[in-house]
């Protein structure tokens, strides 16, 4: 299982918690069942998210690999100037 | 409106061209003469993007007709160098990073030019309100005015 | 992808302050820019734009405008799709108003005609009737109940419900108890702060050339700050496939994140599309203002506590941003990087984004960071202030480290903060005396910087030289850094590279230059891209040798043979493997194509000096320092170049900049003489120190260096003002009236 750390404001949207687990290897099967077990996070998946890695900032890289105990910290999709 | 015939010294070449009455000296420069290197930032001299100068006099070109420049001595930034020989400015502008994006270098240099040509020595200070009407919103200034001053310094002969 | 890349090593190249590749074209004139492209039976266009903040569009006659001779074509928003994309819908919609107008200068319509005089005749018989709508520009009003709705139905789920409907996004970040931690402080302070909407101000305005044939294909110049971005957008507005529409960027004059997105391209297009002839058209600067993309304003609360020993207890800010009359994301970016500087148990940062009748925002130079961190780091000065304490000390006391949670949520990797901190602390400036009347003032500033979508191709050319192609736009002397980097991995000469700007056609996708990720990015892919003509010729030196690959090494610029058996033969230099290139198996190139993660977070320190004159409430900047991390500095000038203008930006920012509306709803200052950037009589020499802790995530422990300079000078400077002048300000910019306000009241 993973530990995901979500943003305040989606806490509404996973039951009232901040921090959440998934059973996950990767970042897209990480996304898929956030999805699936929180259908109110799809929306924010789906426009766009950044993925956190042990304090590396990804932001598509479907098939990074989560090693065991890893941090993961969801975060918007990020852009810049 | 009828066009005006003007016949005019352009980088020491004879031009002659039709334009409108209410046509600019940038707009000639650029659209008609394909001298392109004065650009237009902003189109109400506030910015020196279009610096040339009119009979050694600096002038931003988008305040200029084109009528204006009947048998005038005009230079841009285009006959700065000599041939394949850039002007001591040119140079410093590269070898000292003085432009990022580069599109207000024509501008500067025009400028820095006509400035030491009057003023071979300019104190830091008489260099930066000289060219506060010639923006640059990449390098913040300090690598132009290093640039000039280490041009002016080669071209006294310091 | 492991981001273990670093590996110390000795710069032959880079670290090099070479002439760049564009310099002599550039001093002479000759580049060319988006405004100086010209085609066979061009057209010149105009956009007719809405005089009002918010209106319905009832109808449009373009009939007289149609007949007036020379008018090859008049396009309006009933020409566009509709689209079912909401993003792309409001893309267009930006670009040209279908039902209504949202902000002062929307377009409304456009003609291309025979010459710009033409044109111009033919907006001027375009008759639009609009019904005038009730306006908002102030994001605090477009917040309250009542206020007239920019756009309905555009708030997003997280958008708590009850909120005005001009509330499209909200997010919330942090952790800890902050009752418990505001408990544990000696002062708990909450102040509001205003920033203004500021222009990212390049001189250079948008310009675009478009021909589309009656086959349906499509070429596109224009100043651009990623024409791949531009292809995706335009292709869709105008129903193309992306392989029939090739966009190339001219050299750009300027952008700072403002030109990373269409404003006039798909109107050229259509224009083009409906002449059956080339459309030129540019923006003149009163357009520039009033419809591209500037930054968002903001209205903000921002509460710490502090012991008196100068440990923070305690943080949380609430940020609401207009992102103009479009949703913006940027409030976000805002809220994960107010507290990103500090080490903190308890900490929340809140954000909304609110429509507003002003042009929408666009990207500049680290965008929300500016504003949040302003508010955050002028709190924290006063605090420093109220204690006594040094501000520095403070803020070195309480500084993000490697093991910090970060006020956004992941754990701190190695970043460079504390070594900045210890820097600027190190440094002359900071313990030079200051004369009676001058007052001084520091700043930290963060960004994130991304990597990226990056396409790099390397040919090696049979004389021995090398050519790079790459696909972003070059905006500060990246063909010199990433030649620099192509040359290093080569092992040969700066100047046997050249590497040049492709246009759509002739690499994969690439990002937009933006995020400080082009020398990062597009370097790592260059570096790749050589290791991968590397191999390649090592193969045929092996060949050429009769002995195996393996046995084959790349040393200073030639291969060698390696190891025990691979037998005695002398270095096959690039040149000569390139020269004999065709008899050994054809042509040699390298390729990289990668989405590159792992850019690394940016902390700057800033010092600066300022003397406020009592009479006018005109400051003056004495001295500044820039302090900043750059991993490591490809071309060492221009990351100065960069740190300097970042720190100029975010001096006008402070002092100067700002957009005025009126009570009708219009742009009172859309010219460069009332919207004052900073000049050169205004400012000292920019001092700069890099610093250079390698960015474990690059090759050569390249870290981005472009956004973080804009971001401290807002509070450094509020911070100097209030220890010359006496007087603590609150909102920006403190333009000489409002500073003598502040010092009468």
């Amino acid at each position: 299982m993973v530990k995901v750390l979500l943003w305040g404001s989606l806490r509404q949207a996973a039951d009232g918690l901040t921090e959440v687990e998934v059973d996950a290897g990767t970042f897209k099967a990480l996304l898929d069942r956030l999805a699936e077990a929180y259908p109110g996070l799809e929306p924010q998946i789906r426009r766009g998210v950044s993925l956190s890695l042990n304090g590396v900032i990804y932001r598509e890289a479907w098939f990074t690999e989560i090693p065991p105990d890893a941090e993961v910290v969801l975060m918007p999709y990020m852009t810049g100037g | 409106m009828k066009s005006i015939p003007v016949s005019t010294t352009i980088n020491g070449d004879p031009y002659e061209f039709l334009c409108a009455p209410d046509e600019t000296l940038l707009d000639v420069l650029r659209n008609r003469l394909g001298l392109t290197g004065a650009k237009e930032g902003c189109g109400t001299g506030d910015c020196g993007a279009c610096s040339v100068t009119l009979n050694g006099r600096l002038v931003c070109s988008c305040l200029v007709l084109g009528a204006e420049a009947g048998g005038a001595e005009i230079t841009t930034i285009e006959g700065m160098a000599d041939g394949d020989e850039l002007h001591p400015l040119q140079r410093h502008f590269i070898d000292g990073a003085a432009l990022q994006c580069g599109v207000c270098t024509p501008g500067i240099l025009v400028a820095a030019k006509a400035l030491l040509d009057k003023n071979p020595d300019p104190t830091d200070e008489e260099l930066r309100y000289w060219l506060a009407g010639n923006l640059c919103r990449c390098t913040g200034y300090d690598k132009i005015i290093r640039a000039v001053q280490a041009a002016a310094a080669e071209m006294r002969g310091a | 992808m492991a981001f273990d890349e670093y590996q110390k090593r000795e710069f032959k190249q880079v670290g090099k302050r070479v002439r760049r590749p564009d310099g002599v074209d550039k001093v002479t004139g000759r580049a060319m820019y988006g405004a100086d492209a010209t085609a066979p039976g061009m057209l010149w266009a105009r956009i007719l734009r809405s005089p009002h903040a918010h209106a319905r569009i009832r109808s449009i006659d373009t009939s007289a405008a149609m007949a007036l001779k020379g008018v090859r074509a008049v396009l309006t928003g009933a020409d566009l799709p509709d689209q079912e994309d909401v993003f792309i819908r409001d893309v267009q919609n930006n670009c040209m108003a279908k039902d209504k107008v949202l902000y002062d200068g929307h377009a409304v319509a456009a003609v291309a005609a025979v010459d710009i005089a033409t044109a111009k005749a033919a907006l001027k018989l375009i008759k639009v009737d609009y019904e005038i709508l009730p306006h908002v520009t102030d994001v605090d009003k477009a917040m309250a109940p009542g206020a007239p709705v920019v756009l309905d139905g555009r708030s997003l789920e997280s958008v708590p419900a009850g909120m005005s409907a001009n509330v499209t996004e909200h997010a919330e970040f942090g952790h800890g108890d902050l009752g418990a931690g505001f408990a544990k402080a000696d002062m708990v302070l909450e102040r509001s702060y205003k920033t203004p909407t500021a222009h990212q101000g390049y001189i250079e305005p948008h310009a675009a050339l478009a021909s589309v044939t009656s086959d349906g294909k499509a070429e596109l110049w224009c100043c651009t700050q990623g024409q791949f971005y531009v292809r995706t957008l335009c292709a869709a507005i105008m129903g193309m496939e992306a392989s029939q529409l090739r966009v190339t960027a001219s050299e750009i004059g300027g952008g700072f994140g403002g030109k990373t997105t269409v404003f006039i391209e798909p109107v050229a297009l259509a224009l083009a599309r409906k002449a059956g002839r080339p459309v030129k058209l540019v923006m003149n600067r009163d357009e520039v203002f009033r419809a591209t993309g500037p930054t968002v304003h903001s209205s903000m609360d921002v509460k710490i506590g502090m012991t008196k020993d100068g440990r923070i207890t305690a943080a949380e800010a609430k940020l609401r941003y207009s992102g103009g009359a479009f949703p913006s994301g940027t409030h976000s970016f805002g809220a994960q990087a107010a507290f990103a500087a500090y080490d903190l148990a308890a900490v929340r940062s809140y954000s909304w984004n609110v429509l507003t009748n002003r042009p929408k925002e666009a990207a500049y130079r680290a965008p929300g960071a500016p504003q949040a961190i302003y508010a955050v780091e002028a709190t924290i000065d006063e605090l420093c202030q109220h204690f006594g304490l040094d501000p520095l000390d403070v803020r070195l006391k309480n500084a993000a480290r490697k093991g910090t949670k970060s006020s956004y949520g992941p754990t701190f990797p190695d970043i460079g903060l504390v070594a900045t901190l210890e820097a600027a602390k190190a440094h002359p400036h900071y313990s030079a005396p200051l004369e009676p009347g001058q007052g001084r003032g520091i700043s930290c500033g963060f960004w994130f910087n991304f990597g990226g979508n990056s396409c790099v191709s390397l040919n090696i050319n049979t004389d021995g030289t090398v050519g790079v192609t790459e696909g972003n736009p070059d905006i500060g002397g990246s063909r010199a850094s990433i030649s620099l980097m192509a040359a290093e991995e080569l092992g040969i000469d700066y100047d046997r590279v050249r590497t040049i700007v492709a246009d759509t056609s002739s690499l994969g996708y690439n990002d937009v230059t933006d995020g400080s990720r082009v020398t990062f990015a597009v370097g790592l892919a260059t570096i790749k891209a050589a290791r991968d003509a590397v191999r390649v010729m090592c193969e045929r030196a092996a060949k050429i040798w009769g002995i195996d690959a393996d046995a084959v090494e790349w040393k200073d610029g030639a291969a060698v043979p390696a190891g025990p058996n691979a037998g005695k033969f002398p270095p096959m230099t690039l040149a000569e493997i390139a020269a004999v290139s065709f008899e050994t198996g054809g042509p040699i190139a390298g390729h990289h194509e990668v989405n590159v993660d792992g850019a690394g977070v940016s902390f700057g320190v800033h010092i600066v000096d300022i003397e406020v004159d009592k009479e006018t409430g005109a400051t003056k900047v004495l001295r500044y320092t820039v302090f900043q991390d750059a991993g490591k500095a490809v071309h060492p000038s221009y990351v100065e170049g960069q740190m300097q203008g970042g720190a100029v930006q975010g001096i006008g920012w402070a002092l100067n900049e700002e957009y005025i509306y009126g009570e009708d709803g219009r742009l009172q200052n859309p010219t460069f003489l009332d919207y004052r950037v900073p000049v050169a009589s205004d400012l000292p020499m920019i001092d700069t120190v890099i610093l250079e802790i390698p960015n474990p995530g690059h090759p050569y422990g390249v870290r981005g260096v472009g956004e973080t300079g804009i971001v401290p000078p807002l509070a450094a400077i509020t911070n100097a003002v209030c220890r010359s002048a006496g007087v603590r300000m609150h909102e920006l910019p403190m333009s000489p009236p409002r500073v003598l306000k502040a010092l009468s009241a």
